[in-house]
């Protein structure tokens, strides 16, 4: 029992403190010199004429930037090494998990905050880039992703909502529109468009399940699964193969202690991977390993707009949280990576891999370009059943602890067709609201489309070696 | 005389305990917001600790169990109600107090006066075992000699092995400690924060060291803080509330302060962060530190040598700063001390001594 009582003031560090110590290297197989945190004895960068640690040529952000330079290591850059640098790990996660193939059409899931902007951003210029190819090339043998962008309108969900909406919504379509070439679709949707396609009768219907909801963390989630559905569903109608969500490395952090608080311990691993294929329309994370620090960073230094749109303040459970992991983040720099590399150590699922395209030509063209990052999955069987609410893979054991359960017909049915979680925080206390709650759910959370990872497939691969024919 | 009340009408005072709905709640309970009387709180509380001693097979009859005994709240309410379960359901345990003097003045000798007391009390025999007997250190002498940085590292690493030895002359089966939920969330939290898988993996098991000298068990892990406090509020049980004068802000403050506004929101989040740290799963390609033995003293580790033989010969050589922090490449120092054990334990030398198990 090493040292349990944390951090005595000398970075005492105890075994699992020293994975700590090794920060990934950077792109360029550089290791990092960062001092280790906490530990006392590392001198502060006081030089004022401090070189970029990484071209050795060029002044650090530091000097110009005050204000960050003892956040992260972002501060040991130049602007252009920092830009490369963060470019980099987009680009990293792009090539490694195939996110992106030439055949995909993508939706970008913009909500006017600067992580999305980035991840619109960086889409755009690897796409920009592609053209470029793609008219320079002689045989014109892969084609270019498309890129579309959609933006969740929340206001009718919000008790107070402001004024600014249509503005920011106009903001936004310039943003949309100045990414061009190629140009890019901007669908701006209404939540309560997954209630029903009549405006009126869907917001009436959005209105009164969140009333419903007596939690105000719960509240909070569903609305978030609602905004997942909403995006789903805009995809599916306009012809995308997979949404990108600019969900960064702080975000994960904070996504990690909330599950971690609200008993998901099961399912964590499958929200937090860089892709995510429980959906119909996969989802990919490329901007998983930056910080919100960094591409706050990048939208100050390139100029990129963002816009203060609809988000309310975080409350309850949520906003508790992301109060402590930004104290825990001004104490140590580097606790929300180290926060996201631990939970990164969880057994993902099948689902947690990009889908494979069965179009022979496109994958032996992308095979030549990228080499697939080997996720190590969960050798057991895909799980069985989902939570109809938040999509989390529901434990075995959760489900046959019900089995004892007296039987009251539809309710049984509910209880065993979501997680502990939503059970709690989401759905009524009392039986005899349940069956109504139900049936106030969107159809696309009762009678999910089926998604995309195939259920035959994983079970194959596992008996892949003991198969004698094909 | 005024006709009786009867069940339908409130008491003066308030409402009625929902549980037994005949006598007055007297409080509300932390873990589910219950309103419930002083009666029914002592029977769920019991009964509580009772079912996941039962439900996790904590003990067999005849066994012999050690309870560790600090005379803080936390101990002196499990050895209370272990003795009491022990009798009313027979669980046939032979139950001892075990107590770690660890020599820290106007601390330790204070809440040790509690323990003796407890001993009567309860009618447990009591054993206490010193860092001075056992290692020829106090820790105000190890204070003394490196300051106030690093001393909580010493004193966790020198008290395990404390318990375990004192736990060997008792000769007991098992060990129990009065780690509370509030505790094992803390520390669900503070390894997920710190990047300790390993620990992550093994830190809501509720027996730990089956595969050491004596296994360790938790029978409090779902009881909250507040209910032990609670518990040994009404029930006037003598305990020592201070904290060690040498703690500083230690980082699981952070954790705590944390845990305390979670609670307020939710008090059920205690006991779900323990489900989340029981339901993950931790890829078997994950390195994990391999189990050895001390070379020096045979207790388990998984270096060359276990942590409280580095710590101490650190002591003795006047290099408090050894066993702090990382190692850099093979520990040369252990290497060239040739320094003879010759088993006895010595005041006057301040050896480590013999560790035979």
């Amino acid at each position: 029992m090493a040292c349990n009582s944390g951090y005595c003031k000398s970075g005492c560090h105890g075994v699992g403190d020293e994975d700590e110590d090794k920060r990934p290297a950077t792109l360029n197989g550089e290791p990092s010199n960062r001092a280790p945190p906490g530990d006392g004895d590392s001198e502060p960068s006081t030089d004022c004429n401090a070189r970029c640690f990484k071209c050795k040529v060029n002044e650090t952000i530091s000097p110009s930037y005050p204000t960050i330079a003892g956040g992260g290591d972002f501060g040991r850059f130049c602007i252009d090494c920092f830009r490369g640098n963060l470019f980099g790990k987009f680009r990293f996660a792009v090539t490694s998990n195939a996110m992106i193939l030439p055949s995909d059409n993508l939706l970008v899931a913009f909500s006017g905050g600067a992580s999305s902007r980035v991840a619109l951003e960086f889409v755009h210029k690897m796409q920009q880039k592609a053209q470029k190819n793609f008219d320079a090339s002689r045989d014109r043998s892969l084609p270019v992703f498309g890129v579309g962008v959609a933006f969740i309108d929340e206001r009718a969900s919000f008790a107070f909502p402001s004024n600014d909406f249509d503005r920011a919504i106009n903001e936004m379509s310039l943003i949309v529109s100045s990414l061009a070439p190629p140009a890019k679709q901007f669908h701006v949707v209404p939540t309560e468009i997954i209630f029903s396609p009549n405006c009126a009768s869907g917001r009436a219907k959005l209105t009164e399940i969140i009333t419903a909801i007596d939690d105000v963390t719960g509240k909070a989630d569903f609305l978030e699964y609602l905004r997942m559905l909403s995006l789903q569903k805009i995809a599916m109608e306009n012809g995308y193969t997979k949404l990108v969500l600019g969900t960064c490395t702080s975000r994960i952090a904070c996504h990690v202690l909330e599950a971690t608080v609200k008993g998901q311990g099961f399912s964590l691993a499958a929200d937090i991977q860089y892709a995510d294929a429980r959906w119909k329309i996969p989802v990919v994370l490329p901007l998983r390993d930056c910080l919100s620090e960094e591409l706050n960073m990048i939208c100050s230094l390139d100029c990129l707009k963002t816009v203060e749109a609809s988000r309310q303040p975080l409350s309850g459970i949520n906003g508790l949280i992301s109060a402590f992991v930004k104290l825990l983040q001004e104490e140590n720099p580097s606790r929300e990576s180290t926060i996201v590399r631990t939970a990164g150590k969880l057994t993902p699922f099948c689902f947690n891999t990009v889908p494979e395209v069965d179009d022979h030509k496109v994958q032996l063209a992308s095979q030549r370009r990228h080499k697939k990052y080997n996720l190590k999955l969960n050798e057991s069987l895909p799980p069985e059943s989902f939570c109809i609410i938040c999509r989390s893979p529901l434990m075995k054991s959760d489900v046959t602890a019900l089995n004892g359960f007296v039987d009251a017909g539809p309710i049984t049915e509910i209880l065993l067709s979501t997680c502990s979680s939503c059970q709690y925080q989401i759905l009524p206390k009392d039986p005899s609201s349940l069956e109504y709650f139900h049936s106030l759910l969107p159809q696309s959370m009762t009678s999910p489309v089926k998604n995309n990872y195939d259920n035959k497939k994983c079970l194959r691969e596992q008996i892949q070696d003991f198969l004698l024919s094909d | 005389m005024a006709a009786e009340v009867t069940l339908e009408t409130k008491p003066k005072g308030g409402r009625f305990c929902s549980i037994c709905t005949t006598r007055r709640a007297a409080l509300k309970r932390p873990k589910t917001l219950e309103q419930i009387c002083r009666e029914c709180f002592y029977a769920v509380f019991e009964d509580e600790i009772h079912r996941v001693i039962v439900g996790n097979n904590l003990f067999k009859p005849g066994e012999r169990i050690a309870i560790g005994a600090s005379g803080g709240k936390d101990s002196t309410v499990l050895a209370y109600v272990m003795s009491e379960l022990n009798c009313r359901h027979g669980y046939g345990l032979d139950l001892f107090l075990l107590s770690v003097d660890e020599g820290i003045t106007g601390y330790r000798d204070d809440s040790l006066e509690t323990v003796k007391r407890n001993e009567v009390q309860y009618g447990l025999p009591l054993k206490v075992v010193s860092y001075k007997e056992l290692y020829g250190w106090t820790m105000d002498e190890i204070v003394k000699l490196i300051g106030l940085k690093n001393n909580c590292t010493f004193c966790g690493v020198f008290r395990r092995q404390a318990l375990d030895r004192g736990a060997a002359l008792l000769n007991v089966d098992k060990l129990v400690t009065g780690h509370n939920a509030d505790d094992i969330a803390e520390t669900v939290l503070l390894n997920i924060l710190r990047g300790d898988i390993a620990r992550l993996s093994r830190c809501t098991s509720i027996i730990t060291g089956e595969d050491g000298p004596i296994p360790r068990c938790k029978p409090f892990k779902y009881t909250y803080e507040k209910e032990i406090v609670m518990y040994a509020y009404f029930k006037r049980l003598d305990y020592f509330s201070t904290e060690c004068i040498y703690s500083p802000n230690a980082y699981r403050g952070f954790a705590r302060e944390f845990i305390k506004d979670l609670e307020r929101i939710r008090p059920r989040a205690i006991l779900d962060i323990i489900k989340s740290g029981e339901d993950f799963r931790i890829s078997t390609s994950t390195k994990m530190p391999e189990q050895g033995n001390c070379e020096k003293c045979g207790y388990i580790s998984s270096q060359k040598w276990c942590k409280a033989c580095v710590l101490l010969d650190g002591l003795n050589r006047g290099l408090p700063k050894m066993g702090i922090g990382r190692t850099r490449g093979l520990d040369n120092e252990c290497n060239k001390d040739t320094r003879q054990n010759n088993g006895t334990k010595s005041l006057q030398s301040k050896q480590c001594g013999t560790l035979d198990f």
